[in-house]
This record gives structure tokens, sequence and C-alpha cells, in this order.
């Protein structure tokens, strides 16, 4: 008595998914944490410094959240308004962070006052910054200036107004104290050198700037505006790279990864793409529940923080070695101490004959009705089943039984509509066609009697008609188009003589292209 | 063939075993079957071939058990003989010349001494109607008999042996033939006869297929055509008989059979499905379902532990008490056409060919024995009749055995062909092929051949197609496409590779192309007009320049590939050509009217090595050269093409047949009666006597070598070995040359004993040495004498 073999569900190739080392290394992440902030968050930024806070910018408050608390280490709330771009200094002890009211604060990361505070933008400033030897602040506000400031007098050094729409994002160089970029709404970049008075390299980004990012050799400039990014290289005096198009809504910010290998966009769409720098391609692509507004990667990859337009933030950290390990093997719960004392102790001798439970063999449930042979519900259950290739599977096995028109017979009206919107949906699908088609003709000739009397049936069958047509038509001109090609191709390929014994008649060779 | 009298076609295996219904014997160790000519003898628990009753000179038709002797069976055959056989130790017993082809057999316990057989009325073969006559047995000594003592029981009965049945205590036998149901009552010498109505609606469904009666009640269980059973009772009467009707198969009712005590009733058919009547709770009924085949035969076990179920795939399953599948014997399975053609596993030297619907049989040749089988389509199997199944229709194994390609098609009405091209590897864990690689419709159309590459780098398949091209499929990470060829749209019918596989021949209709593998060019093309190329084949060695072809406008042409030109041709009607991967050799069968001929030749040489005409009647459209695991030598010319491979081939008829030469058989003959002294090992009366003289001996031979004296002092013992030699019966002994060197021995001890009487004063050493030449004064009685002589001459050894 053989088992019964189970319907065969054949596996259809799954085209572009392949699995390459980009997508282990970026799906190697945990589940992501949430935290509810009060309002959308601006922006995240981490600490230099070792344990790697990170500092969190939403509505009026900036938090500082440790690398692995769900509860912020510290708060800062002296603001009047909405506070924007809270920026670490390099060494980790200093806060800036300007604010909706044109005052940039700056707080020491243990205190909870403003150890300086600067007045002089007429507007909100969205953009801070310390420079690379740390004496000086960056400031870009929505009065289309950019400013810096000396920590230690908290006086204003120098003020460029050369944008003309706000300036909504920018970053010093980490390797000169003097050069620094702003991106703004009018569409352009511009590098200043604080040396002099105006601003020494001008880029044309055509859309409003919302992002910009130095590569740490700072020989190129990343800036994103619109749906686009595009690759600036400075040393060439700002010509443009690559422009990249991946995103369909406004990208918000940029990342890179810490060795520089990948570069990270996040956008209004919901999506995380993330490029190769050598060829920017895309190599991977998150997805998030709402538009994203800011993003940071810790150091070394270790988690990935993305704030969002609903105040979420989400936190997702790298899965370490030995967790994984912990993952594969991971006991099963097992029944608890009182249930299971029984024969606990019981250490098998060694002659004793250990008999081994027969294993039982679990059938899909349209696998149960089939070994039944019972076929309607067979049918009905496959229907019930999401996965297309399922019911056809079940379909197929039916009419291999010669019972399929048995099966699709007898059906009321609710039944027969859920047939034709299954029909409808997979009929054109060149992997399910074939037995569809078949399936699709049993039907007509089954219930041809009764067509006019349910208006629903009938719309339907209207649709798998229109549908049916539009098909042919489609094939039709593929096939059109595979002639036209054909003819090309032959007449592109050379004529070639074969050699052949004892007879003056030439071979003609027309090897046939390959599929 | 005067000259090739040494070259024999025989029978090699895979003859049938499901032909009739088998017997299991008393004590359930046993199922005998009747299979081709002898009557085969497995064990119920370990599923071997315990004996093989040969004797029979036509097809066994019928065993029944002796109801006298349980160790005894008679069997008879269409050769016109009833032999009975002791099945333990194969032995026949004695053979009852009945003069009539018989074509079943039937005992029953109240008839002591009568066997009861179907032979035909008239005395011809030809002849449609037969009757059941009681043959009384002649008491006598001898081996052959003449049973002459016939007498009519009943007229016009069905060949069928499931067509008729002995009633309680034999009182009755029932016999059905159409729609008549026949009883017989011994004591009344009546019989009465039962009409049923052809079905109203579909003619002669009601015809009745087999009867089983009740063996402790009156009653009478009939199997019908519509799958309807009826359970007659009170047919002693002519009319107030009654019948009832059960209805649960929905094919023929292939058999039915009571259990001994007659509590169930046992019915199976093409469902495949056993089931189980309870008598009179008919509505009760257990099922044993997927069984594999439909059911031809049941038979129970006298005690009805055991039912086992003979099925169409040539198989037998034991199954024990209605639940458990306990042992499958499974014969080579032929179905109706050999469509994947003869292969053999380049691994396991297994021939392989399609088996079951939708499965590989890998099948040993040198053990007759199935080893397995390979599932390929892997889908449940609807035994329904007038469904569209898949079918395994092509396969072909790489060079090592690591890769098998199958191909499996499903041609259904109105709708397009399903082919799936299959890539299996071996697993070498599981020791069988793992599916790898699957592709749906690989061609459009039928596929007519494929081969894979024997070059050693690469591993490709070719396959070709109706649909006018050719595929090649190379292994690199995975399996691809990796060139679609054709030539001038016509049809390849036939593809073949080089022995070094930098060629490919492709045949299409009249042309045949050349290919290079490597590069995918066309180098050439031959072509023979008229007639479409049927067969391609290259020779191998020293004969690789040559590219053989066969037209079916019965021509052979050989072509040089060197020089691209016919180097000869002649015109034959070749139906196969088969090269022996071993040798240069080439085989031909040719079809000349209505017989086969078969030449082998090598392509370099004119004249043909080995020719032999009427091989067999019709065509020859399967062979296959299968290697030898040990070569043979002979030196005689023409058997020479056999030494390294064996040509197996397929008759129309589908007997598997191959070609022996003498020193074969020879060496046959000596391995089996080496095998018979081995297995008598295992029977305990014989291993109770040898073991007690293996003990002997091993106790001697180490006594012997701690001290040389001692083989004298154990000197008196010896004469029990003589007594048990003179007085156990000589077939129960073992075999003469274990014993004989024993007995000399326990000969030579007797007189050196007495020789120190004659010679005190010799030192013991001396005596050692002086031996040899003491032994010719050895005397063996003449009776000792006598009994080792008939033991060496004697015919049948143990």
């Amino acid at each position: 008595m053989a088992s019964f073999k189970p319907t065969k569900i054949p596996i259809y190739p799954k085209l572009g998914e392949k699995v390459t080392p980009d997508t282990l290394y970026w799906k190697n992440y945990k589940a992501p944490v949430q935290i509810k902030e009060f309002g959308a968050v601006t922006s995240i930024d981490f600490s230099p410094l070792a344990p790697h806070n990170y500092a969190v910018t939403a509505s009026t408050r900036i938090h500082i959240y440790g690398p692995f608390s769900q509860e912020p280490v510290k708060t800062f709330t002296r603001f009047k308004d909405t506070a924007y771009s809270g920026k670490f200094r390099s060494d980790g002890q200093l806060l800036v962070a300007g604010c909706e009211d044109s005052v940039v604060r700056l707080f020491d990361v243990s205190g909870k006052v403003a150890l300086r505070v600067f007045k002089g933008h007429t507007k909100g400033v969205h953009v801070t910054d310390f420079t690379s030897d740390c004496y000086h602040i960056l400031t870009g506000s929505d009065d289309y200036t950019c400013r810096l400031w000396d920590i230690p007098n908290s006086t204003e050094l120098t003020s460029y107004k050369e944008h003309t729409d706000y300036i909504r994002c920018g970053t010093t160089s980490k390797l000169n104290r003097d050069i620094f970029i702003t991106g703004s709404y009018d569409h352009t970049l511009r590098v200043f050198d604080a040396r002099v008075e105006k601003s020494v390299m001008t880029m044309d980004h055509s859309q409003p700037v919302e992002s910009v990012l130095l590569y740490p050799s700072e020989g190129l400039l990343v800036s994103s505006g619109g749906r686009y990014v595009k690759v600036w290289d400075l040393l060439k005096g700002g010509q443009p790279l690559v422009s990249l198009k991946n995103h369909h809504k406004t990208v918000t910010c940029l990342g890179l990864s810490s060795n520089g290998q990948r570069l990270l966009s996040a956008s209004l769409d919901r999506h995380v793409k993330i490029y190769n720098t050598t060829n920017y391609k895309v190599v991977h692509n998150f997805d998030y529940a709402a538009s994203i507004l800011s993003l940071a990667l810790a150091p070394d990859d270790e988690s990935i923080v993305v704030g969002m337009t609903n105040g979420v933030l989400s936190i997702k950290h790298r899965k370490s070695p030995e967790e994984k390990q912990e993952v594969a093997g991971k006991q099963r719960v097992r029944p608890v101490y009182r249930v299971f004392v029984k024969g606990r102790n019981y250490v098998p001798k060694k002659d004793d004959f250990f008999v081994s439970k027969p294993v039982k063999s679990h059938l899909a449930k349209y696998d149960k009705q089939l070994k039944r042979f019972n076929i309607s519900k067979a049918l009905d259950t496959a229907l019930e089943n999401r996965k297309p290739d399922i019911t056809v599977a079940v379909m197929k096995e039916l009419d291999r039984r010669g019972t399929l028109k048995n099966a699709l017979a007898g059906r009321d009206e609710q039944n027969l509509s859920q047939l034709l919107n299954f029909l409808i949906g997979n009929v054109v699908d060149p992997r399910f066609t074939p037995v569809l088609v078949t399936a699709t003709e049993m039907i007509l000739d089954i219930y041809q009697a009764v067509v006019g009397q349910s208006s629903v049936v009938d719309r339907q069958l209207v649709r798998l008609q229109e549908l049916v047509e539009r098909e042919i038509d489609y094939q039709q001109d593929l096939l059109e188009v595979l002639g036209m090609l054909d003819t090309l191709f032959a007449t592109s390929l050379p004529r070639k003589e074969v050699p052949c014994p004892g007879s003056s008649r030439p071979n003609g060779l027309i090897p046939t292209l390959s599929h | 063939m005067v000259a090739h009298a040494e070259i024999r076609v025989v029978h090699r295996g895979g003859s049938k075993i499901n032909f009739r219904e088998p017997v299991i014997t008393n004590d359930s160790r046993f199922l005998l079957c009747a299979s081709g000519e002898s009557v085969k003898v497995y064990s119920s628990s370990s599923e071997e071939c315990v004996h093989d009753l040969q004797g029979h000179t036509d097809l066994v038709s019928g065993i029944a058990r002796n109801p006298s002797n349980h160790l005894q069976v008679y069997s008879c055959s269409a050769d016109g003989t009833v032999r009975l056989w002791d099945f333990t130790d194969g032995i026949l017993i004695k053979t009852f010349i009945i003069g009539y082809p018989i074509y079943s057999i039937y005992v029953s316990e109240k008839h002591g001494g009568v066997v009861f057989v179907v032979v035909p009325m008239a005395n011809d073969k030809s002849s449609e109607l037969f009757q059941l006559v009681a043959v009384h047995l002649p008491r006598s000594g001898d081996q052959e008999v003449e049973a002459r003592e016939l007498s009519a029981v009943l007229c016009d009965v069905s060949p069928s042996p499931g067509a008729a049945s002995f009633g309680r205590e034999g009182e009755y036998v029932a016999a059905a033939k159409g729609l008549q149901l026949e009883v017989f009552f011994f004591k009344k010498q009546k019989p009465y006869r039962f009409f049923l109505k052809p079905g109203i609606k579909k003619g002669s469904k009601n015809a009745f297929t087999c009867v089983s009666c009740h063996p402790k009640e009156d009653c009478i269980a009939t199997g019908h055509a519509d799958g309807k059973i009826r359970l007659w009772r009170n047919f002693n009467q002519k009319k107030e008989y009654t019948y009832s009707t059960l209805h649960w198969h929905h094919g023929a009712v292939n058999t039915l059979q009571f259990t001994p005590e007659g509590t169930n009733l046992l019915s199976g058919g093409i469902e495949s499905v056993l089931v189980q009547w309870r008598y009179t709770q008919e509505n009760q009924k257990d099922f044993l379902p997927r069984l594999g085949a439909a059911i031809t035969h049941i038979a129970v076990s006298p005690d009805g532990s055991l039912f086992c179920t003979s099925h169409s795939d040539n198989k037998i399953t034991i199954i024990q008490s209605c639940v458990k599948v306990s042992a499958i014997i499974q014969g080579l399975v032929k179905s109706e056409g050999v469509r994947t053609d003869l292969m053999i596993d380049p691994r396991s030297k297994a021939l392989v060919l399609n088996g079951k619907p939708g499965h590989l049989q890998f099948y040993s040749l040198h053990r007759d024995k199935q080893l397995y089988n390979l599932d390929i389509v892997q889908q449940e199997y609807i035994n329904e009749e007038g469904l569209d199944q898949f079918e395994v229709v092509k396969a072909a194994f790489d060079a090592h055995g690591d890769w098998l390609a199958t191909v499996e098609e499903r041609r259904q009405k109105g709708s397009e062909l399903e082919i799936n091209l299959k890539l299996w590897a071996y697993d070498e864990q599981t020791q069988s092929f793992v599916l790898n690689t699957t592709v749906t419709a690989p061609h459009e159309d039928q596929i007519t051949a494929m081969c894979f590459s024997p070059s050693p780098e690469t591993t490709m398949l070719v396959t070709i197609s109706f649909d006018g091209h050719f595929k090649a499929w190379l292994l690199g990470a995975s399996w691809s496409c990796d060139f679609v060829g054709g030539y001038h749209l016509l049809k390849p019918g036939c593809c073949c590779f080089s022995a070094d596989g930098s060629l490919l021949a492709v045949g299409f209709q009249e042309v045949v192309t050349v290919w290079s593998p490597s590069s995918w060019e066309l180098l050439t093309t031959l072509s023979q007009p008229p007639g479409a190329i049927r067969d391609l084949c290259f020779g191998r060695l020293s004969c690789s320049k040559y590219l053989l072809g066969t037209s079916t406008k019965n021509q052979l042409c050989c072509w040089n590939i060197l020089t691209c030109s016919l180097e000869w041709s002649t015109p034959m009607d070749v139906s196969l050509l088969q090269a022996d991967p071993l040798s240069e050799n080439i085989a031909a069968f040719c079809s000349q009217s209505g017989c086969s001929d078969l030449f082998v030749f090598k392509p370099g040489e004119p004249r043909p090595l080995y020719s032999q005409r009427a091989l067999c009647t019709g065509k020859v459209q399967h062979a296959i050269f299968a290697p030898r695991d040990q070569m043979l030598e002979s030196c005689e010319e023409h058997a020479q093409w056999l030494n390294r491979s064996q040509l197996y081939f397929l008759t129309q008829h589908m007997d598997l047949m191959t070609f022996s030469t003498k020193t074969e058989e020879d060496r046959l003959l000596a391995s089996s009666k080496r095998l018979m002294v081995d297995n008598s090992v295992a029977v305990t009366p014989f291993y109770l006597l040898l073991g007690k003289h293996r003990l002997q001996q091993q106790q001697q031979q180490q006594e012997a070598l701690t001290n040389p004296m001692a083989e004298r002092i154990q000197l008196p013992q010896g004469s029990i070995a003589i007594k048990e030699l003179l007085y156990t019966p000589a077939h129960v002994l073992p075999s003469a040359s274990f014993l004989c060197s024993m007995f000399v021995r326990s000969l030579l001890i007797s007189s050196s004993s007495a020789r120190p009487e004659f010679n005190p004063e010799h030192p013991v050493q001396e005596l050692e040495l002086c031996r040899p030449p003491h032994t010719g004064r050895v005397r063996i009685p003449i009776l000792v004498y006598y009994r080792l002589h008939t033991i060496y001459s004697s015919p049948h050894t143990i």
C-alpha cells in the first residue's frame, strides 16, 4: 500500500530576485524598535563617541537615546518653537540646534540649560553644524543667509547672503575648518570658504535641495532634491557625475554606510534605497510605514535609525553573530515540567529495542479531498487558497483525472462568479493559460444554457471576453514584432557554404535563433 | 548454422509471475507461482526466490496444493502433464502425462487421488471449447505415469482458472461462462444451470468474470464485468434460487476469494483496491487502497493469516491479515511497449526500462531481480480505464551514471501535448537518483531521441524533437539550454555522439548533419537518398572514424567521417543498430520475411563476425549490450564478440532473450552447484550433520597443530564417521567432496595404528616420513568403495 502522492505544485522561476551578499548583509537586522515622538522627526545625529548615543530632533524637543534604550537618556526642552537639526560636536561634548524662532542654542550634553545662545537670524534656522576645528558653528536659515559663529564669544563671524531661497541643508568639511557647503530651495548648492567673501563654487541641482552629504574623502558631494539624487565631483570643479532617479517622491535625506561603500537615500515615498557607490546601482531596498524625513546610521552599521512624518522613530539593530546561533539552535517550547516528568529520567538500556513512531504525512486540505475523490470539494478548497499556482495545479490534477468537468459543474451563482473571478484574474498569465483555457471552455460548455439568468455572471463573462480579445490582439502584435526581428537577424547573418561531398547543390544553413 | 551451435539464444529472466494465482503453503513460509515454463518458490518473508522448479516444457498454467501432503504441490502445464513437486527441496516427484494441453487445475480434499483439470474438448489447440475433467492419478512407483482415466465433469467451461470453484467439502463445483452459472453436484451427478439476462443497457456487462464458493456454507459468490458481486443461495433447486448483489467496484471484478473460515470475502479489480466484505454483514467492508496496479488474482493462506494479490504489473504483494503489506515480489514489468528502449545503468549495470506507469525500473540481469523503481512522474496514479496518463517515453544515462535524463509525456485528446524533461543527479548517500531540474515543455512536439555527450569535460544532453529542432542542454551552475539547431525545417529522427564526444550526428529525414558540439558549427552533411534515416551509430575504438546509418528504404550505409565519403553500403532492412560500448562490434538486427536475423560486424571489415538467421519471429525493436562483470575467454572466433559484453534483446512478444556460449553455461552450472552447497548449510538437518563434522574437523586440526601425535590418538572415532556415511540416506548427506578427505583419512588411520606392531622399534618421527608407501596397503572395504563411487557419479548433488 503506497502512500498518497500529493499534488505537485510546480515551482515557477521568479525573475530578478537574486540573493546577493548585499541582500544578506542588509537583511541581517532585527525587527525594528518603534518609538513614538511628539511630532515629525526632522533630524537624527549619532554621537561620535563610544556608546554612540543619538540625538533625535522632533517638534520642540531633542531626545538623546542610548544605543539600546527605548527611553531617552536625556531630553532638551528649552525651545520656544520647533527645533531643528540637533548635531553633536566631533568630541561628543556639545550639541547645537536651530529653532523656528531663529535662535540657535548650544548645549552641554550633560547639562540642561543652553550654554550659548546665538541670535542674529531673522527666520527659522534649519541647518546647524560644527566646523572641524570645533570652535565655530555654521547655521543656515530661512532668511536666505548662512552664518558662521564663534563659540567662545558667541559672536557672528561672517554672513553670506547668496542664496535666493530657504537654506534647508548644509554640511561642513571634516578636513578643512574653513570650507562648508549649503543647499537651498533655490535649486543651488554653494561651496563657501570662510577665508573669502564669496562662494567658491556653485552647482545647479535643478530641484529644491533637501539634503547634502560629503564623502569621507571629500572629493565627491551628494545632493538630493525632488526625486533626484545627484553626485558631484568637487575636484573637477563641481561637475555632475551621476543623477539617480530611483524614488518616486522627494528624497529627503542621505546617508553613507560607515565604510563608504554604500549610499543610502530616504524619501517621502517610504523607501530607503541603498546604492553601490562604484556603479550607483540599487542593491537593496527597505520599506517603511510612513514618509521618511530623516535617516542615520550608527558607526559600523550597527543600527539604522529612521524618523518619519508621523513621529515614529524606527530603530533596527544588526543581529549579532551569537544571537544568530541562538536563533538557529533555539529549542522548541517544551511542555511544563509536571506534564513531562514521567519517564524523563529513563535511560535506555543497551539492548532495548527502539520502536520508532510511524511518520505521519500531513496532506494539504485539497489533497485530503482528492484522496477521497471528492473532486468538487477539492476544487472549492483550492479556490479558497490565495495562491493561484496551487489552484491551477489542483485544476490540472483534476483534468488529469478526467474529472475537471464534473468538478466545475453544478455550481450556483455565487460559486460560479468566484470561479469566473479567478479566471479573469489569471487566464492571461502565461504560466496558467494552458490549464485555465481548458477550464474556461468547460465552464462555457456547461453553463451556456443558463447565460442571461444572472446579471453578475453575465457581467463577468463580458469582462472575460474583453480580456481574451485584448490578449489576442496583444499576441498578434508580438508575433508581428517577432517576424520583423527574424527578418532583421536573418539578413544580418552571413550565409555560409557547407562542404557537401558528391553534390554540387549548395546546402544553405539557417541556424535557428536561440530562444 | 552448425558451426555456431555453441552460441544459443536463451531466455534470461524477466518472465511473468502474475500469470496464475499464486499458492501459499500450509505453513505460510513459501509462496509458489507459475513463471513461464517453471514454478518459482519464493520465501514469503524475505521475498527471495528459493527454488526454481524446472521440468515443464511449456507454459505452466496452474498450481495446486496436494491436499494429502502439505509439502507437495501439483502443477499443470500446456505441455499436457501434471507434475508433483516437493517444494522444500525443489524435487520433481512424479509426472502424470495427461496428453492434452491443460489450462487450469483444481483439487479438492474430498476427492482423494483425483485432480480436476480444464482441457480442450477436441484434441487440438485451436479449439475454443473447454471441458472440466476429473483425472484419477494412478498409484505407481514410477517417475512418469500415464494418467488415462479421465471422466468429464462439466462441458463448455471457461479456460480461466478463476471461473470455476469447488464448494463446501467438495460437494459441488460451480463454473461460470458468459452469462451462465453451472453448478454440478457430485452426489446427484446433476448439473443446475442459472442464466442472467444480458444487461439491458450495455450488452455483455452482466457477464460472469469469476466464481468463488463459500468453504462452510452453501453460497457462491460471482463477480461480474460491470463491477457487481452476486451471492447465490438455494442453488440446489432449479427455480427457487436467490441471489443478493453487492456493488462497490466501478470496473470489472477480476477476482474473488473467500477466506478459509468463510468469514470474509475478498475482491479485487482494476481500482487496485483490495476489498474485504464481511460475510452476512456485507455493508461492512474494509479497504486496502493504492496497491499499485490492477489486481488480477487473490490467494489466501490455509490458515487465513496471509493474503497475497497478483497485480497486472507483474507483482505479487503479500499482505498480513488485510492491514499491512509485508512483502512485495516484483518481476520485470513489461508494459505494452518499451518506449524508453533498453538501457544499462553504468553504475549498477542494471537493465533500465520503463516499468509500471510513470516509473523507471532497474532490473539486475545477473540476479534476475528488480532492484528498484524510480518514480519519474511523481503523481498519484489513478487506476481507471481510458485516462491519459503521463508516460515515461525517453531516458538516457551519461557516461558515468552521474546523471539521468527522462522525458515524460501525456497526450490528451483535443489538448496540447504535455512534455517534461527531468534531469536526475545521482546521490551517493542515498544511492539513488534525485530530481535536480525539471524543464516543462522543452520542445513543442514529441521528443524522438535523446543522448548524453560521452565527453568527460562537459555534461551535455541533446534532445531531438519532431518540431524540427534539436536542443543542447549544458550543465553549468545549473542546467540551461545551450543551443537550438535545425536544418531546413526538416524533422530530425535520430542522433548520435561520436565516441569522444567531438562530433554530433543528427539525422534529418534523408540528410545526416554532422555538428561540432564545441562551436555548434555544422561541419558537413551526408545523404544517401532515397529513404529517411532511421538509425545512426558511430563506430568505437579503432573504428571511430566510421558513421553507420540505416534508412527506411532498406539500406545500411557506412560513411568515413575523415573523408566525408560513403565507405560502403548494403541493401538490408535493418530494424535496429546497436554498438557494443566495450569493443568495435556493432550488432544489426534485420527483419526478413517475418523473421529477425542478427549480424555482428566491425564497421571497418566487410565480413560479419557472426550471423544468425531466423533468430525469432517478428521484428526486434530493442536490444542492448550489457557489459559482463567478468570477461569470458573464449577462443572461437565467432564467439569472441560475446567476450566483453552480452547482447540482450526483446522479441515482439516481449521475451527477454540473450546469447549464451558454451563456456558461459559451464560456468553458470558450476556456480549454481557451488551455491546450492552453501544454501544447504542453512537447512537444519543438514546443518546438524555437517556442523558436527566441521567441529570435529576443526578440533582435529587444532590438536594436530599443537600435537602432531594427537591425530593418531583419536583414531577409533573415525569409524563413527564411516557409520554415519554408510547409514544415513544419500540425499541428506553433505557433498561427497567434503566427506571424502575425512573418510579417506579415517581409513588411513586404521592401518597406521596397526603399524607399530609390525615395527615396534621404529621411532615415531620416522613413521611420518614413511607413510606414503604404506597407504598402498589400505584396503578399502568393497561396500564403502561402492558407496563412494555412487556419490561421485550421482547426477543429483546436494
